[in-house]
């Protein structure tokens, strides 16, 4: 062995003369390390054009499929259908997004690029923040595409700009908490197709059997009872209550006990889940 | 320190890497059964071993991915399961996986991590910019990763874990799936590095990559080492090179493993109509050819090949390598 380096030292790859002695990240470099990872997650929308669609053009056809096929049917006239059916459409959609999570989480795994941030000096919890953090961007855009949509085909918000707020901070808070089931989906099924397979045969039943299209009066007994408690019914219900009027406190608590009860479940499962399976 | 001392010796460094004893099971396998080893600072210290022994293991417990179930490592002197975060801040891993997003571009991908480093976004992209420019990948800096060949995304992901200076570089398996063209040109840029005075440990299943690169050596089987050394130690044991004989008339078989064992002074395999012996020294050719001549045998084929992994195991430990990771899954499904 040789300790004499003749080799000039390449400028590039230099080792940093003295390593930060710091035992770990401080809350401030949590905060940007997470706006940094978020800023990824966003970043690869532009390389993947996909994602793109299923952000904005597949709300749009949700709302413009229900409105035209099911409106007159269900709600007697396109557009009183619109005035019902937008707070379900928001709500379902907002569940669907939150697979976002899953599948970025699980294809991380999947390609060592966990690893490779778990590998750098940076806060434990600053993948999973700004993934989160990204998945709530995504949410927003999702949610401001819907209404701006909705308005242009004739829905009317006849509620304050205060409550239109609400409305997004609803939601945010729901689905928050509901990622993560997600985060948990993602850690256990390592692979995003598994992901989106287990997923949407969750999603689609807890969506759709709920009163997002269609009123609870109109369906079977027993569907009524789950319905009527179905977080994404009460989500949908509190979501027009703040958009076109009606009740609203009752359906938001009961949307954030909801989502209390998601994050205390899978909390703690998704947690233990990252500690033990990564 | 020591390395700019003329009289320093490696004695008055501590170990870059020291790990003592690690063992770590998944269920009923024991991915670690004990294993130990140790890298000075400047040097490149190889991990051999087949597939399934514990070299990927071993490299995410000292990159502090995993913690051990029993033993100790340390990486620049912390403690890697204490001191995680200031063992982080050290070393740069290149995971058997590669760990590059497939969505970002190469930019995104350095300018990524230059960020999460906390430097500042002009000193993220100038780095980005730097090492896109050493790696030969300026050109599809602007391309998402997806559009990488093999050996890009590779070179790609080696430039990730160099953005923050390391002093300690893991690679696991850096090479496996690349085609030679791209394999010499990883093997100098390791080489560049542990120029610049980055410790390296290399997991690898070819026994010249870690001849070519390594230092010193640690051979490793289903978790534990069976030998250390440096190259020339363990081609000293093992046989650098194999001595292949095929005669031309099957019967002659025995007399030439006969020959051959009796001037190798090793104990010859006969396979498929062929005898190998580890070949130490290079007179062992001629002198096998003039015997075999001299006793009447006609070869019908002869080389002289580098030994292969299981040539080295099987004389290093007296048993061939067996590839864990299938031995495994055929064990699982026997007794499903
Ligand atoms: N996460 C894991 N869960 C279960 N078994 C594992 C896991 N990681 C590795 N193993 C097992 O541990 C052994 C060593 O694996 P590994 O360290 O990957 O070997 P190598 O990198 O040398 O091929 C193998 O038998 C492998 O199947
Ligand atoms: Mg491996």
């Amino acid at each position: 062995m040789t300790l004499d380096r003749t080799v000039p030292r390449d400028p590039a790859t230099a080792p940093a003369p003295s390593p930060p002695a710091s035992r770990r990240a401080t809350p401030a470099q949590w905060a940007s390390q997470s706006v940094t990872m978020a800023w990824r997650s966003i970043v690869q929308i532009k390389h993947n054009p996909s994602e793109l669609l299923d952000l904005s053009i597949q709300p749009i056809m949700f709302v413009l499929l229900f409105t035209f096929v099911f409106g007159g049917a269900i709600g007697g006239s396109t557009d009183a259908y619109l005035q019902f059916s937008l707070g379900g459409l928001i709500a379902q959609n907002a569940l669907f997004l939150t697979i976002y999570t899953a599948t970025g989480l699980a294809t991380d795994l999947q390609k060592g690029t966990f690893d490779r941030f778990r590998s750098l000096p940076i806060a434990r919890s600053a993948p999973l923040s700004g993934r989160i953090l990204g998945d709530v961007l995504r949410q927003l855009w999702s949610l401001v595409v819907l209404l701006v949509v909705g308005v242009v085909l004739g829905f009317r918000i006849t509620t304050s700009p205060l409550a239109v707020l609400g409305a997004f901070g609803l939601l945010v808070a729901f689905t928050l908490a509901f990622s993560w089931t997600s985060v948990l989906l993602g850690v256990l099924a390592r692979d995003p197709e598994k992901v989106q397979i287990y997923g949407f045969t969750v999603l689609f039943p807890l969506t759709f059997a709920s009163n997002a299209f269609a009123p609870t009066q109109t369906m079977p007994g027993w569907l009524q009872a789950w319905v009527s408690i179905n977080p994404v019914s009460r989500m949908a219900d509190a979501l027009r209550g703040l958009l076109v009027g009606g009740p609203v406190a009752a359906n938001a608590i009961a949307t954030l006990l909801w989502g209390a009860a998601f994050a205390a479940v899978f909390g703690p499962l998704a947690v233990w889940a990252l500690r033990t399976r990564v | 320190m020591t390395l700019s001392d003329p009289r320093g010796t490696v004695e008055d460094v501590p170990p870059a890497i020291e790990a003592d004893g690690l063992v770590k099971r998944f269920g009923a396998t024991t991915a670690l059964a004990g294993a130990s080893l140790a890298a000075a600072e400047g040097t490149v210290l190889g991990v051999l071993g087949p597939n399934g022994a514990g070299k990927t293991t071993a490299t995410r417990v000292l990159a502090t991915l995993l913690a051990p179930d029993e033993g100790r490592a340390t990486v620049g002197g912390y403690d890697v399961v204490t001191e995680p975060h200031r063992v982080r801040s050290l070393i740069g891993l290149t995971g058997q996986y590669a760990g590059v997003d497939e969505a970002l571009t190469g930019t995104e991908n350095l300018v990524l991590i230059a960020r999460l480093l906390g430097q500042p976004r002009p000193a993220a992209r100038a780095r980005a910019a730097e090492l896109l420019e050493q790696f030969g990948l300026t050109d599809a800096a602007g391309r998402a990763a997806r559009t990488y060949s093999g050996g890009m995304r590779r070179r790609l992901d080696l430039a990730a874990s160099l953005v923050g200076r390391p002093r300690i570089l893991f690679l696991d398996e850096p090479t496996t799936g690349l085609d030679p063209a791209s394999r010499n040109e990883l093997w100098d840029m390791v080489r560049s590095l542990v120029g610049g005075g980055v410790t390296v440990l290399l997991t690898t299943q070819y026994l010249d990559e870690a001849d070519q690169l390594a230092d010193d050596i640690v051979v490793i089987d289903r978790g534990t080492v069976v030998a250390t050394g440096t190259p020339d130690e363990l081609k000293a044991r093992a046989g650098a090179a194999v001595l292949q004989m095929r005669p031309a008339h099957g019967e002659q078989l025995e007399v030439v493993r006969r020959v051959a064992g009796e001037l190798a002074g090793a104990t010859p395999t006969v396979e498929h109509g062929t005898v190998a012996v580890p070949a130490a020294d290079e007179a062992l050719m001629p002198a096998v050819v003039r015997r075999l001549d001299y006793v009447g045998v006609r070869l019908a084929e002869l080389t002289l090949r580098r030994a292969t992994l299981d040539e080295v195991f099987l004389a290093l430990t007296g048993h061939r390598a067996v590839d864990v990771a299938t031995a495994d899954q055929t064990d699982v499904r026997e007794t499903a």
